[in-house]
């Protein structure tokens, strides 16, 4: 089943006015795509290929000069109709440093004005699965870099979207947390019926974690291809070794050279 | 380690305390120029019955003023944050307004509102609006945008916005300004009954010093420090109080 729709779509940035220039930036171009419902997409492309600018779009953050975007077959033109119906998670974890990790977690129940008592049981009870016990009344600035990273995916999963938009959740952590974090996450994913855009710009870390991947050119941003990836689940550590990994990885590596 | 850090500035209080009293004794100064310590103390303990009526004066100008100064300073900040285009009217005001010397004003506001507490509690109010409304109009700009962008992408109302992002955010820049505040409100108000008042530590220096009691009117400069220090260190409590997590070990 067909979840979202984007169709052409396309946005561009006023040049930098310093310079006195009129120009335009143009920062996504013409990307069409769709995603099916429990399918998990990863976005890859190079830096300020327009990747978190299309996130920003779809979470009702910024609005595209042209195309469309559909939820469910339902468009989604206003970008105040588009929020409050993606999870998306900023770049930074964005956790709130006055709340507790249990009281940054009920955030998406807290906005919605259910109730916080038992959104604090329903949080409680995947504390374990999101490697928190313990942590439940911690600071968030009491935490490590993957634990904070942890607990604003808590947040973002417990918030009840179904579309769940990931904006380079592992890009800031060190390579062995973010190797631990993608096995841990592909766990989660499993036990969660979600249907989740993640961006990402290290290769293995999209091939990895998703069913399929888009590859972006570098700005302006289009889709240079798209990949499916028939790699069986589970998947761990050894799979980026595989000959299937590889060949796929040489594929995306090489479109990724446009 | 709190304990070695109030020993030093301490030992050091005392034996300035120390080296004041011995000069006065050696070199025979007269107590109306300059009282000894001993002297200081004595001119405390005599008077301590009437202090005490003008120390409760002087606390609740202090009080009325810093709460109005809060309420005041709180709101704007609020309101200049609301809109870019009341920002740009307002904020060069505020700065100006801090140019005009408080000191100038008392007179004119005893002519304006007669000798009761409301030109003392003004005169508070003056001093410690400016610190705690442009403290907390910096706070509420320094707002991280990815905070405010979660809460719209989660369709939260500009209400939810402000009271669980915007707010708390600027919560460590209010205090910063009340610290401020708090030092100034004592001064203040002796400012404010300088210039004429029937009761409060300024008019009980002015009088002292009329009558060359310098020991009472250094008992009671004393008394205004320890006063603003106390003040001090209660925001300091109630900060770490209402904010726990910024007080966190990172």
């Amino acid at each position: 089943m067909t979840l979202l729709e984007v169709d052409a779509l396309s946005k561009s940035f006023d040049g930098s006015a310093r310079r006195g220039s009129s120009s335009r930036i143009e920062a996504v171009v013409d990307v069409t795509f769709t995603v099916h419902a429990g399918e998990f997409l990863t976005i890859i492309g190079p830096s300020g290929c327009g990747k978190s600018t299309l996130l920003r779009m779809l979470a009702g953050l910024a609005q595209p000069d042209a195309g469309s975007i559909a939820l469910q077959g339902q468009p989604l033109p206003d970008a105040s109709a588009r929020q409050g119906r993606f999870g998306y998670m900023p770049q930074r974890d964005a956790l709130l440093p006055w709340r507790s990790v249990i009281d940054n977690a009920i955030l998406g129940a807290e906005l919605a004005g259910g109730s916080r008592h038992a959104a604090r049981a329903e949080a409680r009870q995947l504390l374990t699965l999101f490697g928190l016990d313990g942590f439940e009344n911690a600071w968030p600035s009491e935490l490590s870099g993957g634990m904070r990273q942890r607990a604003a995916l808590l947040r973002t999963f417990l918030a009840g979207y179904d579309i769940l938009l990931l904006d380079e959740p592992f890009g800031a952590l060190d390579a062995l947390t973010r190797r631990v974090l993608q096995q841990w996450l592909l766990g989660v994913r499993a036990r969660f019926s979600k249907t989740i855009l993640f961006i990402t710009h290290d290769v293995d870390e999209a091939l990895l974690l998703g069913d399929r991947v888009l590859v972006f050119s570098p700005r302006p941003g289009r889709i240079a291809a798209q990949l499916s990836v028939d790699l069986p689940h589970p998947r761990n550590e050894d799979t980026v070794l595989e000959t299937d990994f590889l060949a796929l990885k040489r594929n995306a590596l090489a479109h990724l050279k446009l | 380690m709190p304990a070695a850090r109030f020993a030093f500035p301490a030992a050091v209080l005392l034996t300035l305390a120390l080296l004041w009293e011995l000069a006065v004794w050696g070199f025979q100064v007269p107590k109306w120029i300059l009282p000894s310590p001993s002297a200081i103390w004595q001119a405390f303990w005599e008077m301590r019955a009437l202090l005490a009526v003008h120390v409760a004066q002087t606390m609740l100008e202090v009080a009325i003023g810093v709460s109005t100064a809060v309420a005041a300073g709180v709101s704007v900040a609020a309101a200049i944050n609301f809109s870019p285009w009341l920002r740009r009217a307002v904020y060069p005001l505020l700065v100006i307004s801090q140019t005009v010397p408080i000191l100038a004003l008392a007179p004119l506001l005893i002519i304006w509102f007669g000798f009761g507490i409301a030109p003392k509690v003004i005169v508070v109010t003056l001093f410690c609006f400016f610190p705690i409304a442009i403290n907390t109009s910096d706070g509420l700009t320094s707002t991280e945008p990815e905070l405010i962008d979660l809460f719209r992408s989660m369709g939260a109302t500009w209400l939810q916005i402000w009271r669980k992002v915007r707010l708390p955010a600027a919560l460590p820049y209010f205090f910063s300004g009340l610290k401020i505040a708090a030092t100034y409100s004592v001064t203040g108000a002796i400012v404010g009954e300088w210039v004429g008042a029937k009761q409060g530590l300024g008019i009980y220096m002015l009088r002292s010093s009329a009558a060359f009691k310098t020991a009472q009117v250094f008992s009671a400069i004393a008394i205004t420090s320890l006063l603003s220090i106390a003040l001090f260190l209660s925001v300091f409590a109630l900060e770490r109080t209402m904010m726990p997590w910024h007080f966190q070990e990172r």
